[in-house]
Parts: structure tokens; sequence; C-alpha cells
């Protein structure tokens, strides 16, 4: 702090200092940094140091130093994910109460509803389902209109709370298609899938279909009507219309009656909290194929 | 240390820089770009515009929370951030055309670094007097009006400082609930953050930093050089008129002596602490208060003005055979200037166009690609659409979807009996939108069809569409 003010230049041009090296008569400039420039310098390695006492640092065999603050990024998330759930108690409640099918009268509960069924979808349902929602075989498809159990906000609920042919819960939905191929002959068979056939298809041979009718009036109509409609209650699919769960071909039925069909879903309130339940009920109803 | 004397130092300490006051034109004007600018900055964010119930009525508000940028009549959402952008490049093409026409401008009028010091200059002239009392202050010893003056001068720094930290926030939130909640202590911390970090920048590079700044800290003292040429109108000295200088005393000999009577004038004015005869240097920031202080001494010794002036380097032989240099639109106007006027000129008009033909409504269609296509139980081909709908306006607006195709084929929306929804005032509305080809259909059977999905605000008749694809199941 000694040092004079700027004084006036001397009246011959200012010279730059040189280092005094000089190669092949080519000299250096010595343009010196400020030295306030050296201070941030050293004030970089103190926060450094700084840091490393405060934060996690140095790897260790089984972790690394964990700093007097505590910090991690795993606790970080712990941390945020707590504060999501504790800033979304309230509305998870208010959904845990409200019956299903007034959930889309309320913007903000349909809204959440939405969001939080589209999660839980992502994390539980996509392994059979389909990340679309768009099934596979044995698997129902949740975007088309038809449904095994029903397809409005009240059935899609109960079929997700308490699963289908689960042991776990005796309230679980439960239909029987057994292996016809203990109770009918080969040909009755053979008849009775020309005949389903037939409800959809042209080629279907004539005299086949007319003894199949009578095979599936004696043994099919009890579930699947006589309309061969299905019935919600039971499980039992529409047979009449183009959607087949397990392949509509000549040999795909002829699988599923000869061998039964029993396909099933956990029952979910054994896992997911009713709201989780709701929302995901909700969200599949809104995939398009609600009723 | 154990180096010897003759080492070179590789660090040096600031020297501390005096400005002397001045007067003259562009000290005036400096003055003049001063109050503007600070008057700008502190002023905006209290200018109220009103948008009707829904929206702010803050002129200029940038909305990070809810993704809105206000500019008096202009509404950016985040998908207008081109014009941003644009601004962008437009100060940049600007800054371009300024400095190739008359340098440094920007550095040394309009740049915050440069009005904030100024001011900062202007504070501690007034506390601490002029030059020669400052120097004198800055060598005596600590003593009681040392430490009088040191304090008063801080304290009224850092109130600038904080009033500069304290404007900025207001851009980003209702200024007066900001500042009802800054004085209550209920503002948000990272209100209070900002202003403490913006306040500490103030006091340290107005107060302490200055010039420094300018010289080892910013970038474009580095890189102006590349838009200057030889016409660019800069702060020179005329060292064919000065040299060789020398003081005027009585008796001794002036003959052959240039006009420069050497004193020192121009370099106790400088902020930057340099000999604007030194020539061009990359500390200058053509602030040209060194013009003031040469015309005033030059006038007292009735000796014409200009020794030192807005001069181009091109001009010095004109001036050396006697003549006048070029006019100063001759400068100005060549075929650099001219191209980045034009190129500012065109990213500027495609701005202004884009802001009139930017459409009110605004619709986003992107079809659902898992599964692409799903099979209704009587046979019929259903395709599922995400459907944006902007709704630009402060009232809440009905909007009517239809569906333009060549083949059959059905609009419906999730949720909805009709094909009318209604998006929230400022907002987007998320939709699904399904189209349905009926069994067997050419659509229905065909890989691809294009539709084309209309929007209709029924508020204004205004109509936008988009256009997409229908994936059939084909046999």
């Amino acid at each position: 702090m000694t040092k004079a003010p700027r004084k006036a230049p001397k009246k011959e041009q200012k010279q730059v200092e040189t280092t005094g090296h000089s190669w092949d008569g080519i000299e250096e400039y010595n343009n010196p940094l400020p030295r306030w420039w050296l201070w941030t310098f050293y004030a970089s390695i103190v926060f450094a140091v700084g840091y490393m006492i405060a934060y996690p640092a140095w790897p260790l065999m089984e972790r690394a130093t964990p700093g007097v603050l505590g910090f991690s990024t795993r606790g970080d998330v712990a941390e945020e994910i707590k504060r999501f759930e504790e800033m979304n108690a309230g509305i998870e409640k208010k959904l845990a109460e409200t019956d299903i099918t007034e959930v889309a009268q309320d913007p903000e509960l349909k809204h959440y509803a939405t969001q939080a069924g589209a999660a839980v979808f992502k994390t539980w349902c996509i392994q059979c389902h389909g990340a679309g929602g768009q099934g596979a075989k044995g698997f129902p498809n949740l975007l088309d209109d038809e449904w095994l159990w029903g397809g409005d906000l009240e059935n899609i609920h109960i079929t997700v709370n308490h699963g289908i042919r689960t042991e776990a819960d005796e309230e679980t939905r439960t239909g029987d298609m057994p292996a016809w191929a203990d109770v009918l002959e080969p040909d009755e068979l053979v008849a009775v899938v020309e005949y389903v056939l037939s409800f959809n298809q042209k080629d279907a041979n004539a005299k086949l279909v007319e003894a199949g009718k009578v095979v599936f009036e004696d043994n099919c109509t009890a579930c699947h009507g006589e309309d061969a409609k299905g019935d919600p209650d039971l499980g039992a699919p529409d047979l009449t219309n183009a959607i087949w769960l397990y392949g509509g071909s000549r040999e795909d039925i002829m699988e599923s009656v000869a061998n039964g069909r029993a396909g099933v879903m956990p029952n979910w309130n054994a896992r997911l909290s009713e709201a989780d339940i709701k929302a995901v009920a909700f969200y599949v109803h809104g995939l398009g194929g609600g009723q | 240390m154990s180096s010897t004397d003759n080492a070179p130092q590789l660090y040096k300490a600031r020297e501390p820089v005096f400005p002397r006051r001045v007067n003259g034109r562009f000290r005036t004007l400096k003055w003049i770009v001063m109050a503007v600018a600070l008057g700008v900055y502190y002023i905006t964010p209290w200018i109220r515009w009103d948008r009707g119930p829904n929206l702010p009525d803050q002129a200029v508000l940038i909305d990070l929370a809810n993704r809105r940028f206000y500019f008096f009549m202009i509404e950016i959402w985040p998908h207008e951030f081109y014009f941003v952008a644009g601004l962008l490049i437009m100060a940049g093409l600007g800054l371009f055309l300024f400095t190739s026409a008359l340098g440094r401008v920007w550095c040394g009028y309009a740049c915050p670094q440069t009005v904030w010091t100024d001011l900062y200059i202007l504070v501690e002239r007034w506390i601490e007097g002029d030059r020669n009392a400052r120097i004198r202050l800055w060598r005596s010893p600590w003593n009681f009006k040392k430490i009088r003056l040191r304090l008063f001068k801080w304290t009224v720094w850092l109130l600038i400082a904080v009033a500069t930290g304290g404007a900025w926030v207001f851009y980003f939130t209702d200024a007066p609930t900001l500042l009802h909640d800054l004085l209550s202590g209920t503002a948000h911390p990272v209100a209070y953050t900002t202003i403490f970090v913006l306040t500490a920048t103030t006091f340290t590079f107005g107060g302490f930093m200055r010039e420094q700044v300018c010289i080892y800290m910013c970038p474009w003292p580095r890189i102006q050089a590349a838009m200057m040429d030889e016409d660019t109108l800069t702060v020179g000295y005329r060292h064919w008129r000065g040299e060789p200088r020398g003081k005027r005393r009585k008796g001794a000999d002036v003959e052959g002596l240039g006009d420069c009577i050497d004193c020192n004038a121009c370099v106790n004015v400088c902020p930057m602490g340099i000999d604007i005869r030194d020539g061009q240097q990359l500390e200058c920031i053509t602030c040209a208060l060194c013009i003031d202080a040469c015309d005033d001494v030059m006038e007292k010794i009735g000796k014409p003005r200009g020794l030192i002036d807005y001069l181009a380097l091109s001009d010095e032989p004109l001036e050396r055979a006697g003549n006048p240099p070029r006019p100063i639109w001759k400068h100005i106007f060549r075929l650099r200037t001219m191209i980045y006027t034009a190129l500012w000129s065109a990213v500027g008009l495609a701005l202004v166009v884009a802001l009139f033909m930017r459409s009110e409504i605004d619709i986003r269609v992107s079809p659902v690609r898992n599964p692409t296509y799903v099979m209704l139980s009587d046979g019929s081909i259903r395709n599922t659409y995400d459907v944006r709908l902007r709704n630009m306006h402060g009232e809440d607006r009905d909007f009517a979807l239809s569906l333009k195709a060549d083949d059959p084929m059905t609009l419906s929306v999730e949720g909805e009996d009709d094909l009318i929804v209604r998006v929230p005032a400022d907002t987007t509305g998320q939709l699904r939108v399904y189209v349905t080809a009926p069994p067997d259909s050419p659509a229905a059977r065909r890989e691809r069809t294009p539709i084309r999905i209309w929007v209709e605000d029924l508020e204004n008749h205004v109509r936008d569409y988009k256009d997409t694809i229908f994936n059939g199941k084909p046999e």
C-alpha cells in the first residue's frame, strides 16, 4: 500500500517491461497478472478445502467421506419424494374418499387422478398390459371397447382392487372356462369351434356349424349367452365381435375350447393404496375404451 | 522472496485511479445517458399495464414460474422464445454496428459497469473531494477524518448497491407485492439471495474493481478489434499536431513544439488511468472525457480544439498534409456498417413480421404410437392423438374441433360428448382425441391416410389446423 498513484508518464513513449528472456532476438514482454487475480486463485483453494470438509469428497473403500453437512444426492431425492408426498397427502385423501364416478366432476381431482394413475400404470401394469395399454395375447387390450368384466368406472375399480382368479382375495372375480376336451368328443369340439367361427367369418363349414350350434346351446350358453354375446358378470367374452384375447383363428379357438382359459390378475389392494387404485382405474377408463 | 532485483514481477498490484472532474459536451452526454439508463432500470418494473383479470398488470415482467414473458402489449410464451433469441441477435449486431462505426461507444457510455462506476465516482467526489483531495486522503494515515469519510462513502455505495440488486428482482414478479414482502421479510429466499449477490457485485465492481473489470474480466475489449478498422471513429490523439509536446514556460523556447502542453489534463480525468497520447490501447473505453479535458485547455491557451478528438485513423495522412479530414458520414457509411445495418434490419423486420403473423390460437397434434391403432369390437380402427390447444387470451375460450379427411372417419374427444372443449384463460388444454375409421373402410385398410384436424375459436372464429396421419390395419 505504499505505492504512489500513477504518475504522469515520461516524455518518451512508455516502454513495456520485458522478462529479459531473448531468443534469436525475440524478447518476451512481461504483462503481469493483477494481484487480485492471484487472490481469487488462493480463494478457490480455500473454498475447495471448505467444500471437502462440508460435502462428500474423499472416496474410501465403502463410500466417500460423508462431509459435516451430511449431504447426499440420494438423501435429496428421498427428501423431495417426502415433500411431494406431503404436498399430495390432502388430495390423496380426498381421492380415496371420493366415489370413483364423481372424480371427473372435480377438475383438480380429475387432473390428479389422471397423472397419478399414469404413474401407477407405468409402474405396476405395463408388464402385462403394455406401456400404451395395448395388451398382448392373453393380456387384455385396455384401449378397445371390449371388457371381460365390465368397462365402466366401478367395474374397472373392482377388477383392479380384487384382481381376477386370485386366491389371496375372497372377493376376487371368478369365472370358469373349463377344458372342454375332457367333456366333449373331438367331433363336437370341431363343430362348436366352427359354430363360433361362423359369428364373424364367412368361410365356416355350414354342416359343422349346424352341429356346433347344438353343442354350443347345450354347453356354452350358460356363460356366453344364447346370443353368444358373453356376460361381464362371469368374465365370459363376447364371441361375436372382432376382438379375440387369445386369437380368433380356427386353431386359436380350438385351443381355447379344448384346454380352457383362466387368465389371472393380482388383487392390487394388497399392494396399492385406495387412492392409487382409484387413480389407475380412472386412468385406464380414460384411455379410450371406458364405458 | 529470494528473487533477485531484476527478476520480472509476475503479479502487479492495482494502481489506484483518481479521475478528476471535467466539464464539456461529452461529459454532459454521459450524464444524460446515465440518467436515462438508471431511470429505465429503476422505473420499468413499476409501470402498470392492464391485461384483464387473469393476467399480471406489470408492463415488463419475466414470469419464470409460469414461463411467460410480458412486454407491454406483447406476451411471449415459451414456444415463442425465438423472439428473445432474435432480440439478442439484434443486440449483438447492433453492438457490431456501433463498434464498427463509433468504436467502443457501448463501453464508454452505456455499459452498466461504466454507468455504475461513473455513479460511484460521483459519490466519491461528492464525499471526498476532487482528484487532489482524494489522493491526499488516500496517502494520509488512518485518522478520524479518513475513517469518517470512508465509512460515509461506503455506506452510500452500499445503499446504491442494495437499490441496484433490489430493482433487479422486481422484473421477475409483481413489484408492489414483492416490495411489501421484502420489507416484511416474507419474500422468497431466492429474492434475498439475488439481492445479496447483486449488491455484493455492484459494491465490489463499482467501488473497488472498476477498470479492472474492463481490462481483465470483460471479453469485449478482446474481440472489439475485429469490428474496428481505420475508418472507425474513435477517441484519439492527433500526435502529428501535438508532438513534440512541452510545457510553455515563460522565456522558454517554444519554437518547434507541438500543441500539446503536456498538462496531463487528459490523463487526470481518465477513469481507466491511461494516457490517450500513447495511442490506441486495450484499456481505453472511449468515454471521451479526455476530449472534454483537452478542449478546455486548448481553448484557454488559444489553440483550436480537437487535439484529442473522435477521429478516424485513415484521416491521418490527409491531416498531416494540411487537408481537412473526410466528412464523418463518409466514415460511417461504408460497406461494413451497411452490412451490419442490413443484417440488423433484416432480423428486426423478421421479428416484427413474426409478431404480427403469430396465430392467436395454437394447436399441436401428436399421434399416440403405442399402439399405432386399436381395433374396436365392431372391427373399426381407431387412432389416438394427444392434442394441445393454447388459449393465449385473458379469458376462458371454447374451441370447436373438426376433422377433414377424404375417407369417412369420425372424431371424438375423451370425456366430452361433443367436439367443443373449453380451455381456461392463458393455459394449454391437453386433450385425448380419437379418430375412428368404420370397419373395412379404405382408411381402416390403408397403412397411412393423411388427415387434417381443425380448431376454431368460437369467440372470434379464428381457425387453425394441423396435418397428421391416420394409421390403418392393412390386411
